[in-house]
């Protein structure tokens, strides 16, 4: 369907509230289907909720607009609350290496999907009066791509930066560092989604390796807040319920300190100040000594003893 | 309270999501950094910013933190205003509780950030909204001078 957007809007107000009626109706059947596009699919790939949540975002924020029946304004006020949330879906396209023309037919993409629902709320999905919310409701959709390019471009350093941060926060190996032993070297943020993962590797790990001594090690983890704690109590409480001793490392003096004033008391929980603390208490649990081979400034020389 | 003029321009910055949380929790150290804090009151700034910024996105259904820049004169501080218009807190008292929650959380973010940071005030109208605004300065040690 070929249209014009600059046509006049006032002949589109009637259109236009119905499209914000229409969007407000069925933003959870649409946020479902944008669920499955490309552009929401490919952006959130860890969870189809996060992109359902996102979706309703969207939705809701064209709704706002078509209310006022400012269709073709990139500045309407609507667009406020979901230009932080595109350009952040821009941008982790533009890191997969997608060009803007890619990232602009991505959000085109969205119109069919809303389309077909809007026509299906007629008794004649091509009377008159379905036509032209359909065309309310493509202007509007062109609003949108041109919204989502302007956030990409004008954008660009703040998402980079946000993006990097976002990067620490992938998966978490679990190592196995003795007989008996795994260690979790923590970096970047504990939120809820990611310590669930961390608990579960490690509780994996515990199974699979038979270890007696787990080592969480907290050095590369920023900011100890209460629910940080709360997820590494529950951690260190889950795999001693599997008959694993939890032993956390890495607590910096800035982050004890901090730690101590929230009042959260991880007096339960065992502590060393470094990793190699942490593994030299748990072989020493295991009769396990260690001792260097020769006489500290020696040279190396690891044949005689 | 202190006299203070502004040093630069507030920033807002929104708070929806856990992503939004972790740009929060770096912009608030940034600022402080910038601003001469040490490490100790950058991580003590940051835990208290994360957890209001926490709060304002679980209890209060999520809104904005406003960053300002202080400067009085001989030291600067940080002004954060964690702004939402949910169901505001009912018992001021009881929320600051340490260990008292409505959810499933420790209750020691409301009580702990108090303890972490010089100036602390809590505005908050049931059924309107709550706004927590915290304030830190950095203390400033002034050259040391060995005498001989
Ligand atoms: N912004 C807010 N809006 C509404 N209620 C809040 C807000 N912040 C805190 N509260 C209330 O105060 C209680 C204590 O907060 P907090 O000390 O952070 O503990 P927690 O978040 O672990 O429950 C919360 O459980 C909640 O009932
Ligand atoms: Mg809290």
């Amino acid at each position: 369907m070929q249209v014009s957007v600059s046509e006049e809007n006032a002949e589109r107000e009637p259109a236009a509230h119905q499209v914000s009626a229409f969007l407000e109706r069925r933003r959870e059947q649409i946020a479902q289907r944008w669920a499955d596009a490309a552009l929401f699919r490919t952006v959130f790939t860890v969870s189809r909720d996060e992109a359902v949540e996102a979706g309703r975002a969207v939705t809701a924020a064209l709704a706002a607009v078509a209310a006022t029946g400012r269709l073709d304004d990139l500045r309407a006020p609507g667009f406020e609350a979901v230009r932080d949330q595109l350009g952040r879906m821009a941008a982790s396209r533009a890191r997969t290496g997608m060009d803007l023309d890619g990232v602009a037919g991505e959000v085109a993409a969205l119109r069919e999907p809303v389309t077909e629902l809007l026509r299906a709320e007629f008794p004649e999905p091509y009377a008159p009066e379905a036509q032209e919310a359909v065309l309310a409701l493509t202007v509007l959709m062109g609003t949108l791509r041109l919204v989502v390019m302007e956030t990409t471009v004008s954008a660009g350093e703040e998402l980079i930066a946000r993006q990097r941060e976002q990067l620490h926060e992938v998966a978490t190996p679990v190592i196995k560092l003795w007989e008996s032993t795994v260690a979790v070297p923590l970096i970047g943020t504990l939120d809820s989604a990611r310590s669930q993962v961390v608990m579960e590797s490690l509780l994996d790990a515990i199974v699979a390796e038979r270890a007696r001594y787990a080592i969480l090690d907290i050095t590369g983890v920023p900011t100890v807040d209460s629910l940080v704690a709360q997820h590494l109590m529950k951690t260190v409480a889950a795999a001693r319920l599997m008959g694993a001793e939890c032993i956390v490392s890495g607590i910096r003096p800035a982050i004890a300190q901090t730690i101590v004033h929230l009042g959260i008391d991880l007096g339960t929980v065992l502590t060393r100040s470094s990793l190699a603390d942490a593994l030299a208490y748990a072989l020493s649990e295991q009769g396990v000594e260690i001792a260097p081979l020769r006489a500290a400034g020696a040279t190396a020389d690891a044949g005689t003893r | 309270m202190m006299q203070a003029s502004r040093h630069a321009g507030p920033a807002d910055l929104p708070i929806g999501s856990d992503a939004d949380l972790a740009w929060v929790r770096q912009q608030v150290r940034q600022a402080a950094a910038e601003l001469g804090f040490g490490l100790v009151q950058q991580t003590k700034l940051v835990t208290a910013a994360s957890e209001l910024a926490r709060n304002t996105l679980v209890h209060g259904g999520g809104g904005h933190v406003r960053i300002t820049p202080l400067d009085a004169g001989s030291t600067h501080g940080l002004r954060l205003d964690f702004v939402d218009t949910g169901p505001g807190i009912r018992d001021l008292d009881q929320a600051l509780t340490d260990g008292y929650t409505s959810g499933g959380g420790l209750g020691l973010g409301l009580s702990g950030a108090k303890r972490l940071v010089q100036e602390f005030e809590v505005d908050s109208r049931p059924g309107e909204g709550t706004t927590v605004t915290v304030t830190a300065w950095a203390t400033v040690v002034p050259p040391s001078r060995t005498v001989p």
